[in-house]
């Protein structure tokens, strides 16, 4: 069984991320990055798959020169080798294009039996890459996927949504994103870091996936960020230290406050 | 004026409120048609017309509804197609950014998820959103002639605005790969009685100070007539489904009234309530990060200060 597993290198959340005065991009270079936490759980999950079968899993991102290390993360964990699709024209491309982007680059690889994704990424949170990609791969999708086999020609998947947990069934070949809820990821050990070195890592330009710089970039989004404003902070609120009454106080704030 | 598609969210025919907050954002924007997929469409269109649909396109093929979303998203690009749409509203949850993603790609046109706020601006949509875990607003706009949009519940208020809501049934064709994923079997979540999460109007959170006992919790927030959130410590440890998670891998919630107790406040959970209007938190820690975010907040055992103030609450509601 074969799997790429697409993963995107983020600002950490942990640090101040903000956008770029000058067009209204995110900031990718003054802030440190790193694999998109939600972005292991796939990983994690297509190195089970491997392992309890065969096959080869290949991590694939599209981003700038230093989106290597997310794929570098991936591979330290077990990944076997590594695609990373970058390219000057890229910069500043919304959610189709990167779909775009993907796509390409999984029909270049050759379409594995499963493609595997997070939930979202932790920068952009929107979530509809994988929709967007299965839509121009042709393949059946299952999202939030908190379980997962795959059994010959089909994925079988737990969903527990809001109102019912649900069991999905597709057929092979596959799009699966998973949620934090599938796996606990591995941390690369040492002999995981060692043997990342020595594993092939491809870099792919616009030129060798045959798409126009014009399909890509910010100038072809479909969507622009018009302004940007950081939330001015919270003014701080009154604190007050239990002393046998904090929980009259908290009633009384919320009277005040009509809340009762 | 151009048609605005909304995307009804309901329940077999049962409305959502979402629904007349999306047709509401529509009214700003041209002139609102939704589109009604599922069966029951005779209870739903009252209330449709009443919050201001013009047209109901009704898709009532159980093809459609049968498998998983991307049937949807085939029925809504045909729709589009044929009415092209200013924007298509679709509400932001899992299942909605799903079909919202396959239809941009589609009909290519401009996605915008998430939005807290639609306006027209010169005379097309501008969303705002709340990005960054909250700590910053962005304006955003659609250079397509077409805008999709999800919005996040409470994002608009309800208005009515009796419209003809004259239906047109539409039939659909649907490719094979749309019906290749399947749901084989669901079994529903037992209802607890309380608000949704995403909807509520207060919510109250436990975390890892809970120790898994969340009991004082629920009867404050049952007092509050509240939602019951957890942070992710408490559901990682198996005391709270993660259904019920507030957070960046869980709910976004933005309620009026936000508590938050034995929750240190992490980046992963402000990321989920943050916009919230008052937030209100009750920890141990008086270091905790979460009180940096309070309009109130009692430095003490939740377990002595939350029954407490339940009671206290309970005596000033006799």
């Amino acid at each position: 069984m074969n799997i790429v597993v697409c993963v995107k290198h983020v600002p950490d959340a942990q640090s101040e991320r903000t956008f770029n005065d000058s067009d209204n991009t995110t900031d990718r270079e003054g802030v440190d990055g790193l694999l998109s936490e939600l972005d292991e759980y796939a990983v994690e999950e297509a190195l089970k798959l491997v392992e309890a079968s065969e096959g080869e899993v290949t991590v694939l991102t599209v981003g700038p020169a230093g989106a290597a290390d997310a794929l570098k993360k991936a591979l330290q964990m077990g990944a076997h080798k590594a695609v990373h699709v970058t390219d000057d024209a890229i910069h500043g491309s919304d959610a189709p294009a990167t779909s775009l982007l993907l796509a390409k680059a999984i029909e270049k690889i050759g379409t594995p039996d499963v493609v595997i994704t997070g939930m979202a990424s932790t920068d952009g949170t929107m979530g509809v890459v994988p929709a967007m990609l299965a839509e121009r791969l042709n393949l059946p999708m299952v999202t939030y996927a908190s379980q997962l086999t795959i059994d010959g020609s089909a994925v079988t998947a737990r969903r527990d949504g809001d109102t019912a947990s649900e069991t999905i069934e597709a057929t092979l070949p596959a799009l699966v994103s998973v949620t934090d809820q599938i796996n606990e990821p591995r941390y690369p050990s040492f002999k995981g870091i060692m043997a990342a070195k020595k594993k092939p890592v491809e870099t792919w330009g616009l030129g060798d996936l045959g798409v126009d710089a014009g399909q890509v970039g910010l100038g072809a989004a479909w969507t622009k960020v018009d302004s940007f404003a950081k939330r001015p902070p919270r003014e701080k609120g009154e604190i007050v230290t239990d002393e046998g009454d904090g929980g009259t106080k908290l009633a009384e704030f919320l009277a005040s406050r009509k809340f009762i | 004026m151009a048609e605005v598609l909304v995307l009804v969210d309901h329940d077999n025919g049962e409305v959502r409120k979402t629904s007349a907050e999306m047709l509401n954002i529509a009214r700003r924007l041209g002139t609102p048609s939704a589109v009604f997929i599922g069966s029951n469409v005779q209870e739903a269109a009252d209330v449709l017309a009443r919050y201001g649909a013009e047209k109901i396109y009704v898709v009532a093929d159980p093809a459609v509804t049968g498998a998983l979303v991307a049937p949807q998203a085939e029925a809504l690009a045909q729709i589009a197609g044929q009415a092209n749409p200013a924007a298509v509203i679709i509400a932001s949850s899992s299942a909605g950014k799903e079909i919202a993603g396959r239809l941009a790609v589609k009909i290519n046109a401009g996605l915008i998820t998430d939005a807290v706020d639609v306006q027209a601006v010169d005379g097309a949509a501008q969303t705002t959103q709340s990005v960054f875990a909250g700590s910053y607003t962005v304006q955003a706009s659609a250079t397509t002639p077409t805008t999709i949009i999800t919005v996040k519940p409470n994002s608009a208020g309800i208005e009515m605005a009796q419209a003809a809501g004259t239906q047109v049934p539409v039939d659909v064709t649907l490719s094979d790969v749309a019906t290749a994923a399947k749901i084989t079997k669901s079994e529903p979540r037992q209802s607890t009685g309380r608000p949704e999460l995403t909807e509520a109007p207060i919510v109250v959170s436990g975390g890892r100070g809970t120790g898994g006992d969340f009991s004082p919790v629920e009867a404050f927030a049952d007092s509050l007539g509240a939602a019951v959130g957890a942070s992710r410590a408490a559901v990682d440890a198996g005391w709270y489904p993660h259904t019920s998670q507030v957070g960046q891998t869980g709910k976004q919630v933005s309620p009026q009234l936000y508590v938050a107790a034995g929750i240190s406040g992490a980046i992963q959970h402000r990321a989920g309530m943050q916009t919230s209007k008052t937030i209100i938190a009750v920890n141990k820690d008086e270091e905790a990060p979460i009180f940096e975010l309070v309009d109130f907040g009692v430095v003490g055992d939740l377990f002595q200060v939350l029954p407490q103030a339940t009671e206290a609450i309970q005596a000033r509601r006799g």
